[in-house]
């Protein structure tokens, strides 16, 4: 990691040396895009789909994600099911766990804004980005797997416009 | 528990969830352990708690359908079946032939469906990966269907009070005999992966072993019941809908253990497909629905309904004071005593056993907390 953050410094003080920053910031950004590796959290209804996604017809692989079970090798949460208000901290902490640069999809109406529980249920966190900054929502409960790939190739279009500098 | 002179341990408080892969939603368990052994379990529930039951209090009957599909989103079908038993007998509504068949080919298919997930799941967290792909290759055949009758693959909203929402489309029958044909040498597949594989038969014979009087002491039911030896099913010692018109077997085993509990869903699977077939070879014509008011007032009283799922018995309570929503809704989820027996059975094996009794209960959450 040290190296990465100050490859750009080092490289900024040789003549011409943005031109290399840009080619490798296409391939540092190029290579996240494509091995996202997902963290395996779901809590209801729409982990099924997830899980239906990861297997054998749609076929998760194909876009280089393959799920962990810790939160410390994973670069993506994919919250799929209903956040509750005791269930709220535990994500946070998973989000925290996380190693930067991380990335947060909203899967299912349920994260995205409470979904069918939104009006009448004390217990339902109305909406994920309430709890962590989210980068791609997925509506539909639940969405269907087709979605799903869709809101992922959207995220890797956005993992792929990033800069090595814009890193936190 | 302890082991031979002077090999004991310090004994140390072990958290496993709300967030781990193998609790099947979020579970927690606070376990006492004296080296790798278990000494007690303490379930903590409530991590999904979304308040289903207060929610059908300010719902009419039609719209709580779709609330008791996200109840117990794995055999969904069966959620709105026994809401809708519920609601007709309460209402005195009638349900037409055609209808019952539907109800009893989706229920049914439902239940394979949700068998799939177990089978999938369960050899995941043992840690095969081969069976999932194969068992979710199936499950995928049968979302087609409920996406060609009813446009959903999980959360369905089909059976509704008085009959079924839509009529199968004329494709359905020939898909679903090509499907009920493969499957029989499917489920022969599953099985040559897993019931004669010696690792799979390590982890699971003689793990946790469910004996009858406990089992029904703590009203656990469905096929963890039956593979302890009760023969109990609903289908057919309570039958609801027409489930006494057709001819299957109730699988039982003796001894109770994961093992025996993985052998009777696995046979479940061919008797389910077995009720299918003769489903649709009877299936008569005529209309789906009987007339139902739009928010119908369901005379005052109280009803109790139960149904067969794939985790056990499901049932719903519905008190009513004679107007368009319920007074109050009570859902009764096969989980909730499974997930009490637990410590029962995990008490003196090892931590990895956990898993797999777990798995082999086929515990999901929602069910639990509601
Ligand atoms: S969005 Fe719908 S399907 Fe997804 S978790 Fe929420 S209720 Fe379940």
């Amino acid at each position: 990691m040290g190296v990465i953050k100050k490859l750009p410094v080092y490289l900024e003080k040789i003549p011409g040396g943005n031109i290399v920053t840009t080619t490798l910031d296409y391939v540092f950004s190029q290579s996240r895009a494509s091995s996202l590796w997902y963290l395996l959290f779901g809590t209801a209804c729409c982990a099924i789909e997830l899980m239906a996604t990861g297997a054998s017809r749609y076929d998760f692989d194909r876009l280089g994600m393959i799920f962990r079970a810790s939160p410390r090798q994973s670069d993506l949460i994919i919250a799929a099911g209903t956040i509750t208000k005791k269930m709220a901290p535990r994500l946070k902490l998973l989000y925290d766990q996380m190693a930067e640069p991380r990335y947060v999809i909203a899967m299912g109406g349920c994260t995205v804004s409470g979904g069918p529980f939104y009006y009448d249920s004390y217990a339902v966190e109305k909406g994920i980005d309430h709890i962590v900054p989210v980068d791609v929502y997925i509506p539909g409960c639940p969405p269907r797997p087709e979605s799903l790939l869709e809101g992922c190739l959207t995220l890797q279009k956005r993992v792929k416009r990033m800069k090595i500098r814009d890193w936190s | 528990m302890s082991e031979a002179q002077g090999l004991h341990t310090k004994e140390f408080t072990l958290n496993v969830g709300p967030h781990h892969p193998s609790t099947h939603g979020v579970c927690r368990f606070v376990l006492q352990m004296e080296g790798e052994v278990i000494t007690s379990v303490t379930p903590v529930i409530g991590y999904l708690h979304r308040a289903l039951e207060k929610i059908c209090e300010n719902r009419t009957y039609e719209q709580i359908i779709p609330i008791t599909d996200r109840f117990e989103y794995c055999t969904a079908m069966s959620c709105n079946m026994g809401f809708s038993l519920a609601t007709e007998k309460l209402a005195g509504l009638e349900v037409p032939e055609r209808a019952e068949y539907l109800r009893v080919i989706m229920l049914e298919l439902n239940r394979i469906a949700s068998h799939l997930i177990w089978f999938g799941t369960t050899s995941l967290d043992l840690g095969a990966i081969t069976p999932f792909l194969y068992g979710f290759r199936e499950r995928e055949d049968i979302l087609d269907m409920f996406e060609m009758t009813c446009g959903q693959r999980l959360t369905f909203n089909y059976i509704r009070p008085g009959g079924v929402s839509k009529d199968i489309p004329k494709a359905f029958i020939p898909v679903c005999k090509k499907f009920l044909d493969a499957f029989s040498a499917k489920v022969d597949d599953y099985e040559r992966v897993l019931t004669e594989n010696p690792i799979f038969i390590a982890r699971n014979k003689d793990v946790g072993i469910l004996k009858p009087e406990t089992a029904i002491a703590y009203s656990v039911s469905g096929p963890s019941l039956r593979a302890s030896g009760v023969k109990y099913d609903l289908r057919r010692d309570d039958p609801y809908s027409i489930y006494d018109r057709f001819d299957f077997e109730i699988p039982t085993r003796e001894n109770g253990d994961c093992y025996d509990r993985y052998i009777v869903r696995i046979r479940e699977m061919r008797e389910s497909a077995k009720i299918v077939r003769q489903a649709i070879e009877q299936i008569p014509e005529g209309p789906i629905r009987s007339k139902v008011k739009m928010n119908f007032k369901p005379p005052a009283g109280e009803v109790y309904c139960r149904v067969e799922n794939s985790r056990g018995e499901m049932g719903f309570y519905i008190q009513s004071v004679g107007e368009k929503m319920p007074l109050r809704v009570k859902m009764r989820g096969g989980s909730y005593n499974q997930l009490q027996v637990m410590p029962v059975l995990c008490v003196g094996h090892k931590i990895a056993d956990l898993v797999a009794i777990m798995a082999s209960m086929d515990i999901i959450m929602p069910d639990v907390d509601r």
